[in-house]
């Protein structure tokens, strides 16, 4: 029996409990293997990445595996997904694999097979000139961009990510396509604070930020919300209850405690916080979620604000591929950006990023103290004479 | 090798499939050039051009698409990725989206998989009024075969917009846009005829994700994909009846590298590790240093770096240094690794992760929401991992048991150890203390002694104080 096409298919809206089948989890992972992959499970060797987007791994069955991977817009249509199938039907058995960071990946067992595909995939472009399925991303690449929804299908953005992303990946694709990085660099946006990715862990990561408090939609607040858990939701305890003169229950936010979270307004309709001219996007950079030489660490802010210009978000795709090349030049093999702006002092990496040091930087929310340096070990820079200079130290 | 926990339906497309060929023929480039959706775009048609693939141009072609069906082959607005386009095009212009906030819809008897959305437009997007999210439980590894995600997408094509994430952020495979009235039937398709169920959202146990793993990965220390199966189907009331506080995340890794970023992002990360010896094949050491190997598994292929030098390389970046090299021969002092990586994926012909491996288990990680970011913290320095991981279900039940008791609303684990402090959260779970667990013992001695530590316990006697010590 094929998939329904009346209106209700085998939900039958007059006995909503009748026939009912739940909780049977996702499909079972077997089945969905290659059969290369199935004879070779747990039996891997080694692997080898051949040329960019190329890997081959080798099974101690003596059996090989090549992989193509591409870059892949986290959203897409159901026509791009079936080209993705008759591309998976032609060379790969049926079967193609997703990755972590949305890439695609199809799977052939020869090298014949291989070469075939590997044409295939460049040859697909979009009526407008750019690729269906570029190639890259493996080793010492800038491998795809995870990100979050935006306004695409959000309710809370400070920014848009798919256009974003877009914009990034178009500026920054000859090191999707190359391997010329000392290590590999992860790329990241989120769209607001919640950061629906793993952003705050990333070599470079975009965040959306907002930068006005809350309008307080003061006819309503009493109506959509609860006040007490409106309250409650302020991480900095910045609403408190008030009364408008005509007697309305509502809140007042103490503005120079808010941090432009938008936890209130995720909990609360009526206090929006969106804003034209208050959002924007800041940089964090340096972290990393492998253990690989050092242990995980966060990304740190050094840009606090760039504007949204949409689409193409002409700041942010400079500012990323400035830091990008700086550390491409500076950074010694297998040190990732993270590992090399410790070695050489994050006041260098401004120096050399150029990148202006704001009070914005300085942290000023829990545990800041922790941030702060208690030692005379430091390199000068530009920005330690100007401090002398208005101390009159020098 | 593996059996699923429930019957599977095997999956022909021919036999489920809704539409025909010609009814699924995409445009050419000719007529994609002269084609113009209903609103204007031109800040979003600036994304057209250049060499990644443009999302702009994806979504036009499936408009394209449903401007071709009949009437009676889609169940939603023929409109709809139109609207979508026109409203993200509006949002650029004003700088803030036009999704309204929230909006509770789902499926009966669940409380999550569902996310409701209705744009704050809708005279002027009427297709996107309802827009909700279906997040679908993808498989373990996110491989597919081409019947399924056919079959996924005629459904898709039919009961909601043509547009999907392959992948949303947590994993799951999503549908973006339906009404609400579409809701049952597409839960109910899926559950009838493709064996699928939904994913998680809401305060419940988010939708579980795992590494590439033993499928294609010589590092995996545990069967990432089969604990993540399991245990999906292990907690599947837990996915589906929010009890919880707050979300809470599991990701499985196989090594320490981690690629599903689980520190990061998981309430309970678990990073495969082994306790026995790095396994060393010598004569590969010797061919990687005569360069008959590449190094990094060819990760660093596009740009001179000059010849091997495993001294510079991996000796002298092993971050405790416990390597050494005699002759031609490396030695490690095993008992002085910490599994960190770097010499086996320099090496990956020559060293391998030991042969006793299992899981270590850590907590709490999280993104900033609310009282900021916290990266997992070790919980379980090694766990084995055997089908069918009682003993990490049973670790996993007792730690929801303290949080559920102990939490807030909203608290994510993380945020609920760090209000308690981690030693009495490891006193809840009935687990001891290690030097395993931190970076370094506190440099403050303010230290909440428990009231049975001391001799005598905290009662005082003031008159008895007094008879040595005048007022
Ligand atoms: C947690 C443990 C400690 C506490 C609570 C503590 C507390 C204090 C306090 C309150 C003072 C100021 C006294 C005053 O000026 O009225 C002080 C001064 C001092 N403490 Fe400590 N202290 C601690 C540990 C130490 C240690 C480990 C050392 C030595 C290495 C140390 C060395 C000093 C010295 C040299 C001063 C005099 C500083 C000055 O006069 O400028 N303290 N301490
Ligand atoms: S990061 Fe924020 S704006 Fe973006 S999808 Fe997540 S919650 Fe929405
Ligand atoms: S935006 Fe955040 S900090 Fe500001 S009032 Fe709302 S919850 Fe508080
Ligand atoms: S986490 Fe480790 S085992 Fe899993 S895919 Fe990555 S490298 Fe392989
Ligand atoms: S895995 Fe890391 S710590 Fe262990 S020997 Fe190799 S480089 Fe050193």
């Amino acid at each position: 029996m094929g998939l329904s096409t009346t209106r209700f298919g085998v939900f039958n809206p007059e006995k909503p409990h009748e026939n009912r089948i739940t909780d049977i989890g996702p499909r079972h992972f077997w089945e969905f293997f290659p059969p290369v992959i199935q004879r070779n499970y747990g039996k891997w060797l080694y692997h080898e990445i051949l040329e960019p987007g190329v890997l081959v791994h080798v099974s101690e069955t003596g059996e090989k595996v090549y992989t193509v991977r591409v870059g892949g817009m986290r959203t897409m249509s159901v026509a791009f997904v079936r080209e993705i199938c008759d591309i998976a039907d032609k060379y790969c058995d049926g079967y193609v694999r997703f990755t972590t960071r949305n890439n695609i990946e199809f799977m052939v067992d020869s090298e014949e097979k291989l070469e075939a595909l590997k044409k295939e995939l460049a040859s697909r472009k979009f009526y407008s000139g750019s690729y269906k399925f570029p190639i890259g991303g493996t080793g010492c690449s800038v491998s795809n961009i995870v990100h979050t929804q935006g306004y695409v299908h959000c309710h809370t953005p400070a920014t848009d990510a798919s256009s974003m992303v877009k914009a990034l990946m178009d500026e920054l694709f000859d090191y999707f396509q190359s391997m010329t990085l000392p290590a590999k660099v992860r790329i990241a946006v989120a769209c607001c604070l919640n950061m629906c990715g793993a952003v705050h862990c990333s070599d470079i990561a975009m965040v959306g930020i907002h930068r006005k408090p809350p309008a307080i939609d003061t006819e309503y607040v009493a109506k959509l919300c609860e006040i007490p858990t409106v309250i409650a939701s302020c991480p900095l305890g910045a609403i408190s209850p008030a009364t408008t003169p005509d007697g309305k229950k509502t809140v007042k936010i103490r503005e120079d405690r808010c941090m432009f979270c938008g936890n209130c307004y995720t909990m609360c309709p009526a206090l929006p916080i969106a804003d034209k001219e208050g959002d924007g996007v800041a940089i964090v950079a340096g972290g990393k979620v492998s253990n690989r030489i050092s242990p995980p660490k966060f990304s740190k802010v050094v840009v606090a604000y760039l504007p949204n210009n949409f689409p193409r978000f002409p700041e942010v795709c400079q500012t990323v591929k400035k830091i990008l090349e700086t550390y491409a030049k500076h950074a010694r093999k297998y040190e990732r950006l993270g590992d090399w702006a410790e070695r050489i002092g994050w006041e260098k990496f401004f120096e050399l990023c150029e990148l202006p040091f704001t009070y914005h930087l300085l942290d000023d929310y829990r545990l800041a103290l922790d941030t702060y340096r208690t030692s005379t070990q430091f390199r000068f820079t530009e920005a330690a004479w100007e401090v002398s200079k208005a101390a009159r130290g020098i | 090798m593996f059996k699923p926990k429930v019957p599977q339906k095997e999956i022909k497309y021919e036999e489920l499939r809704i539409y025909t060929d010609e009814e699924l023929r995409n445009p050419t480039d000719e007529e994609m050039k002269n084609f113009k959706i209903k609103h204007d775009i031109p800040l979003l048609e600036q994304l057209e051009s250049g060499p990644w693939p443009s999302f702009v141009a994806d979504l036009k072609v499936e408009a394209w698409r449903r401007r071709k069906l009949a009437d009676d082959r889609m169940m939603i607005p023929r409109d709809v990725v139109e609207d979508l386009l026109g409203q993200v095009e509006l949002s650029f212009v004003h700088g803030e989206t036009h999704w309204k906030h929230g909006g509770i819809v789902g499926v009966i008897g669940y409380g999550g998989g569902v996310i409701g959305r209705y744009s704050d437009l809708p005279d002027k997007f009427p297709g996107i009024a309802h827009f909700h999210t279906i997040r679908v439980n993808q498989p373990a590894s996110k491989f597919y075969k081409t019947d399924f995600l056919r079959a996924i997408c005629d459904l898709w094509e039919f009961r909601g917009s043509g547009i999907m994430n392959l992948h949303g952020s947590t994993g799951d495979l999503i549908f973006l846009g339906t009404t609400t009235e579409q809701l049952e039937p597409i839960f109910q398709e899926m559950a009838h005829h493709l064996s699928q169920d939904l994913g998680g959202s809401g305060s419940n146990l988010r939708t579980p994700e795992c590494c590439v793993g033993r499928a294609r990965c010589e590092y995996a220390c545990y069967d990432t994909q089969d604990v993540c199966y399991e245990l999906t189907m292990h907690f599947q009331d837990e996915l589906h009846r929010p009890a919880f506080p707050y979300k809470f995340k599991f990701k499985f890794s196989g090594c320490p590298n981690d690629c599903v970023a689980s520190v990061a992002r998981a309430d309970l990360s678990v990073i495969g590790i082994w306790r026995d010896k790095i396994r060393i094949d010598q004569d590969a050491v010797r061919a990687y240093i005569k360069g008959d190997l590449i190094p990094n598994a060819g990760a660093h292929r596009g740009r001179d770096w000059g010849k091997f030098d495993i001294q510079k390389e991996v000796i002298d970046l092993c971050p405790t240094k416990c390597m050494r090299l005699e002759g031609e021969e490396l030695y490690i002092d095993d008992e002085n690794c910490v599994r960190c990586m770097h010499c086996i994926n320099v090496m990956p012909r020559a060293l391998r992760p030991g042969t006793d491996t299992g899981a270590c288990v850590m907590v709490g990680g999280k993104a900033p929401i609310l009282e900021g970011a916290q990266l997992s913290m070790v919980l379980v320095p090694f766990m084995k991992l055997e089908p069918p991981y009682d003993n990490l279900k049973e670790l996993i039940e007792k730690i929801w048991e303290v949080w559920m008791e102990e939490g807030k609303n909203r608290e994510r684990l993380g945020e609920l150890i760090q209000r308690m402090g981690l030693w009495r959260f490891l006193d809840a779970i009935g687990l001891p203390p290690a030097p395993q667990m931190v970076w370094a013992p506190r440099a403050n001695p303010y230290i909440f002694w428990k009231e049975e530590d001391v001799p005598g316990g905290f009662k005082r006697d003031i008159n008895d104080y007094r008879s040595r010590h005048a007022r």
